[in-house]
């Protein structure tokens, strides 16, 4: 494998190969924890930490690491990290640990993790593994601040809790998008999100598989 | 290098690995534990309060949780037991010794500790203004850990809330939603008769029936739920549960006695 230049393999997966918009990995918690921008910053540090140090961990062993075992290696690594954040969060930051319940523990099906795993720190050394995580984990973040942000704003009228547009419900002038609060705006943010992408970088535009032929007329049909 | 997908190399690095892990694991959890108490502790504390309706955003709640008296009891005489103050009625109810099995056990939670805890609010004067009953109950495919507040009347509910339940989010989860938990409000448990007739409907209460307000409304598409709020709230208010105390306790405040 060529030499990797470490600002290249740090900022790439942000918007030029990002891992959400490009390689459509990792939706599931990005429907989950993005309807409030505090359990959004949570998520997304909380990721950062686990695949920079997975990566840097994976890659440290990844000589010794037998290859028919090599998967559930890399599992325990990301699993005892997991575990190890949300104990931090459940000793230090309660009320969120308790919003983010189980998708803490879903870090560890996160398909971003595990794939980064397997194909970068395998095959590379710790840090640049580390930076390759981190970068990854960044671009992960950006989509759901992006997707956080707008689901606070147009569903509650506030953002990381304080209210900037105040609700009709409490006699402000907002009557709030319930459709935000719920988990399919988070797809409709994140397909937005890719379209405006795709726009800017129309090399992430996928060719077609086939093309549909025009419809059968009357008349060849006879 | 020696090949490492031998045998010995795989067990090597599979325990090794394995030891490292666990070594991390346990000593977060450990070291972590006292925080996570605490934090749970508090967190029961705000829904004591929250049940009380004593409870605002962003209050010190062990500050406000200090004019809340705690008290233990005994289920079968309803008199106050003197215990200490790290007695938890669900870690009792699994040792035999300080529990029994149910054998009529409406709410599904196979046992039942012998002793319990109630919660005393006061106003300034002294004067009694909740009684906050802690219950929990089987719903579809969890137990739900509650508070329930009591007028001083020990009849009409003043409020409620859930601490803990793993019912479906959206359905079974909307017992957490406020707005069903404030029809609870003023719902009473025993008719004129002194009939347990508490019960939770189907859907909405309907309007105009002579018994609404024994009544709250169901949960649609958590009919199993609900049925568990039920029988949650019969059992614990029943003989079985505070009833005995309740009765004390009326008695003592007919006799105009100081509560203690």
């Amino acid at each position: 494998m060529s030499e990797q230049k470490p600002r290249e393999v740090l900022l790439a997966p942000i918007f030029a190969n990002n891992p959400i918009a490009l390689q459509i990995l990792g939706i599931c918690s990005a429907l989950a924890i993005t309807t409030k921008m505090s359990t959004t910053v949570t998520m997304c540090i909380a990721v950062i930490f686990v695949m920079t140090f997975s990566n840097f961990f994976v890659s440290l062993i990844r000589n010794i690491i037998p290859s028919n075992i090599r998967i559930i290696v890399q599992m325990t690594i990301i699993t005892a990290l997991v575990i190890l954040v949300d104990q931090v969060l459940q000793a230090f930051a309660f009320q969120l640990s308790r919003e983010l319940s189980v998708f803490v523990g879903l870090i560890i099906t996160n398909c971003i993790v595990m794939g980064r795993a397997e194909a970068f720190a395998m095959q590379n050394p710790p840090l640049i593994s580390a930076v390759d995580g981190f970068g990854n984990a960044l671009g992960y973040s950006v989509v759901l601040l992006i997707v956080g942000f707008c689901r606070e704003l147009f569903g509650s009228g506030s953002v990381f809790g304080y209210q900037i547009m105040p609700l009709s419900t409490e006699g402000g002038w907002y009557v709030a998008n319930g459709l935000m609060l719920l988990p399919p705006s988070a797809f409709f943010l994140i397909a937005g999100f890719i379209w405006v992408l795709r726009t800017f970088r129309v090399e992430q535009v996928e060719t077609e598989e086939f093309e549909i032929g025009p419809n059968t007329r009357v008349s060849p049909a006879f | 290098m020696k090949d490492k997908n031998s045998i010995a190399n795989t067990i090597k690095v599979a325990t090794g690995v394995c030891l490292v892990a666990a070594i991390i694991v346990s000593t977060a959890a450990v070291t972590l534990r006292p925080h996570q108490e605490d934090n749970r502790n508090l967190f029961r504390q705000l829904n004591v309060l929250q049940a009380a309706g004593m409870y605002e955003r962003g209050m010190d709640v062990a500050a406000a949780f200090e004019r809340i008296e705690r008290r233990f009891i005994e289920f079968e005489t309803g008199e106050y037991a003197e215990l200490d103050a790290s007695f938890d009625p669900i870690r009792a109810a699994r040792d035999p010794a300080r529990s029994r099995s149910l054998r009529d056990d409406p709410a599904g939670i196979g046992r039942q500790a012998n002793y319990g805890e109630v919660f005393l609010a006061r106003d300034e004067d002294g004067n009694l203004t909740r009684v906050i009953f802690p219950v929990h109950g089987y719903g579809l495919w969890s137990t739900m850990y509650g508070f329930i507040a009591l007028e001083p009347d020990l009849n009409t509910i003043s409020g409620i809330s859930f601490f803990e339940h793993g019912e479906t989010p959206g359905l079974g989860g909307e017992i957490e939603n406020p707005s069903w938990q404030n029809n609870w409000i003023g719902t009473r448990l025993r008719n004129e008769a002194g009939d347990l007739v508490f019960r939770v409907d189907r859907g909405r209460t309907p309007d105009g029936v002579p018994d609404a307000d024994y009544r709250i409304d169901g949960l649609s598409g958590a009919t199993i739920t609900a049925n568990g709020v039920q029988a949650m709230v019969r059992f614990w208010f029943g003989d079985q549960g505070y009833e005995p105390y309740k009765r004390r306790l009326s008695q003592q405040m007919n006799n105009g006695e100081v509560l203690n």
